[in-house]
């Protein structure tokens, strides 16, 4: 036995738990339009007050201040909102559909949504995705084929993974967006391999990765950091700080002490922290450090201050360890709230072609789960061969799979 | 032909691939300017250029990493982990992604990676510098390992490495780099411009991955065997008495069945010999795919010398290696039982 008597021991704990009322009333948020857009080849060292603000640009009624407002044409924001609502009702047919037992597994990105489809919007087609699992707007926003994902996710004859991964654990090199891994953070330093080699060869494209603000804590993302740093690497490193990290609340990768975009100024490369439910906050944010990346300036650490606002998949029940009111509290809102109130705040939406766009996209999604489901689930109809399993091991199947494949009889 | 040691012929197995393909990079940790820690690199930086073959920062799996996203991105590169026993911090990146990227793409991505790290005992570096940790990479699915155990292998296999397609972990035994070593500490240095595998064609030349050699022809009993215990295990060999055939593996995965399988059938008795601790070790599986494939042709059982089931101990290291008076009493116990 060992006295217990402790003295200077901090162990985090998350500011509400279930049954308490959530309150965000002293978070310190700067207000849409308060930062300036300083200029995209800025030396880092003057760049401190942006990864400890929040770039905003939308303020809570929609209406867009500041020097960082984008100024996007209505279209596309139109498209930024449709690609938003696609992947919301993506999410929740697909997660449905885990919960009468079409698939094993499904995780959500409720609440980010303006994460992955503002940025995929704001960088080049040939730029290189590294993303972690939560987003998928990258593949919509990319024009990835709804059935395809479907099809992965059921891991049926028309998974182009084969039948070997995870639901969500998409690949799709077609529209350079990696293959993504469960193991969290390993992708993070290979997206700065990536963008060393494009650097190498002299071309434009970028690469741009995604961790979570829990991920941080690995040193993969240390490893990423350096490694960009040190090579001057075309990357976006992107912090997606969404407060969760299942159970564990951020304080337990560090995010009391500082913030995540901070972590760029000992790094010497630029920090911002933006506002990851202002579509156009994100947009603007992702183009000035593509921009600066395709200039010469290295990386850029990005964090994307958002709220995981379901499940952090569907083997969890939030309710266990937050309160369950508190995404609605949220004090930076609902992304695709808050740009559809923006498209009527400008005259540019109505509330009418919302719930239309909305039936055609669930009327799509349901067409498009249809014809997956005809195909195949994990349980039912059409499955890869199952010869198919011994393939892509290596290049060349070797002596030893061939004899196992036979002697399983395929 | 040029008289090579096991480092000059590494060295210019990377110099030709860097002067074939513009999509070979080299680095590591002090593999730039210095030219690495056991000169393997020396004089690539100043002949190719700083671009090519450059130093990173000290963080291993930051190093698979980066060649990770490089390979995906159209090169080669080639990544020196200083010595395997720091290969550790890289074993995620090296087990999780670069040999699972090309099944679980379904084909779409691949990352042609070469880890060239020096390994094995003998060089009195205690427990951090002379581990042979190839059986943690061997029991790993998508990753070919190899281990060569002269200049001549070693400049063709890694040429054959960096041209692969799939990732390779490539094992170096440095006490190997210099000269051939028998097994006995207090014999006088051997150098590699005495032996004939030190004769080393100068341009591009390969060694098939997956093709194991015979090294000594024998009659009565089969030693398999790689990297600095084929030296070892000939040693013995020739000690014996018996007609004794060594066969060098060089490749670890795939391996070379059909060559063990002829050999063992042929002499009905069998010896696995590696450096590497004995439990879990690469021996067991050797021993145990030779059992199901040869046990009607066998004599007597097949047994192992291997390291001791421990840390490499700095001050009894010749206690711990496997040496030749092991190998002896082994082949002696298989042939008499």
């Amino acid at each position: 036995m060992v006295p217990h008597s402790a003295k200077n021991l901090n162990v985090p704990a998350p500011r509400h738990r279930p049954g308490e009322k959530p309150e965000f009333d002293d978070l310190d948020i700067s207000n849409a339009g308060a930062l300036p857009r300083p200029h995209v080849m800025s030396d880092p060292k003057e760049l401190f007050p942006f990864a400890n603000g929040i770039i905003r640009v939308l303020n809570m009624k929609g209406q867009a201040h500041g020097e960082w407002d984008p100024k996007l044409d209505p279209e596309v924001l139109r498209q930024g909102l449709r690609d938003m609502l696609t992947t919301r009702i993506y999410d929740d047919r697909m997660q449905n559909m885990q919960r009468v037992g079409k698939m094993s597994f499904y995780m959500k990105s409720r609440g980010e949504e303006a994460v992955a489809v503002a940025q995929a919007m704001a960088l080049d087609k040939d730029d290189m995705l590294f993303p972690s699992y939560r987003q998928q707007g990258l593949l919509i926003s990319r024009g990835r084929d709804l059935l395809d994902m479907m099809n992965h996710c059921l891991s049926n004859a028309g998974d182009n993974c084969k039948g070997r991964q995870l639901p969500i654990m998409y690949t799709w090199k077609e529209g350079n967006f990696f293959s993504i891994s469960g193991n969290l953070g390993t992708q993070f330093c290979q997206a700065v391999g990536w963008a060393v080699a494009s650097s190498y060869k002299g071309e434009d494209a970028i690469a741009s990765t995604w961790i979570g603000e829990g991920t941080t804590a690995t040193a993969d993302f240390h490893h990423g950091m350096t490694f960009a740093a040190v090579y001057d690497a075309p990357v976006l490193l992107n912090v997606v700080n969404n407060q969760w990290a299942i159970s564990s609340f951020q304080g337990f990768a560090g995010g009391e002490k500082a913030t995540f975009a901070s972590r760029g100024i000992g790094y010497g490369m630029p920090g911002l922290r933006v506002d990851g439910n202002d579509f156009l906050a994100v947009y603007a944010v992702t183009k000035w450090a593509a921009e600066r990346a395709r200039n010469g300036g290295g990386p850029t650490l990005i964090e994307l201050f958002t709220y995981r606002a379901d499940a952090h998949s569907t083997s969890d029940d939030p309710t266990k360890y937050r309160p369950e009111d508190e995404a609605r509290v949220w004090p930076l809102g609902d992304p695709v709230e808050r740009l559809k109130g923006h498209l009527i705040e400008i005259g540019e939406w109505s509330e009418e072609r919302h719930t239309q766009a909305m039936a055609e996209i669930t009327s799509l999604v349901t067409q498009k789960y249809k014809q997956a489901e005809a195909l195949g689930t994990l349980n039912t109809g059409e499955r890869p061969p199952v010869s198919s399993m011994f393939e892509d091991v290596f290049e060349e199947m070797p002596d030893n799979l061939r004899r196992q494949r036979q002697q399983l009889g395929v | 032909m040029a008289k090579m040691n096991m480092v000059q012929a590494i060295n210019s197995a990377q110099d030709v691939m860097l002067e074939k393909d513009n999509s070979v990079v080299i680095f590591g940790e002090d593999v730039g300017y210095f030219g690495g820690v056991f000169n393997c690199t020396e004089g690539l930086q100043k002949k190719h250029g700083l671009q090519r073959v450059f130093d990173t920062p000290i963080a291993e799996g930051g190093i698979i990493a980066m060649a990770i996203g490089m390979g995906v991105n159209e090169m080669r590169p080639v990544a020196e982990i200083q010595f395997s026993d720091y290969i550790y911090p890289a074993f995620d990146q090296i087990l999780s992604e670069a040999s699972r990227l090309r099944y679980r793409s379904g084909g779409e991505y691949w990352a042609p990676i070469t880890v060239r790290t020096p390994c094995g005992g003998g060089i009195r570096g205690g427990q951090t510098h002379s581990q042979s940790p190839e059986g943690i990479f061997t029991h790993v699915s998508g990753i070919k390992t190899i281990m060569p155990s002269n200049p001549y292998d070693a400049k063709g296999l890694l040429i054959s490495a960096i041209e692969d397609n799939d990732p390779v972990v490539f094992f170096e035994p440095k006490r190997l780099y210099n000269g051939p070593f028998y097994g006995d500490p207090k014999d006088p240095p051997q150098a590699w411009e005495k032996h004939e595998l030190g004769e080393v064609p100068e341009g591009h030349y390969t060694i098939p991955i997956g093709k194991a050699n015979t090294v000594r022809k024998g009659t009565q009993m089969t030693i398999v065997t790689y990297g600095t215990m084929v030296h070892v295990s000939t040693a013995a060999a020739d000690l014996s008495g018996y007609d004794v055939e060594v066969i060098d593996l060089r490749t670890l995965i795939p391996m070379d069945l059909e060559h063990i399988v002829e050999s063992v059938t042929r002499t009905g008795r069998c010896l696995v010999v590696h450096e590497a601790t004995k439990t879990g070790g690469f021996g067991a599986e050797i021993l145990s795919q030779i059992q199901e494939e040869c046990f009607w042709a066998l004599e007597a059982p097949i047994e192992r010398v291997a390291g001791w089931d421990l840390p490499y101990p700095h001050a009894f290291e010749w206690e711990y290696f496997p040496g030749k008076a092991r190998v002896l009493d082994a082949i002696k116990h298989v042939m008499e039982g």
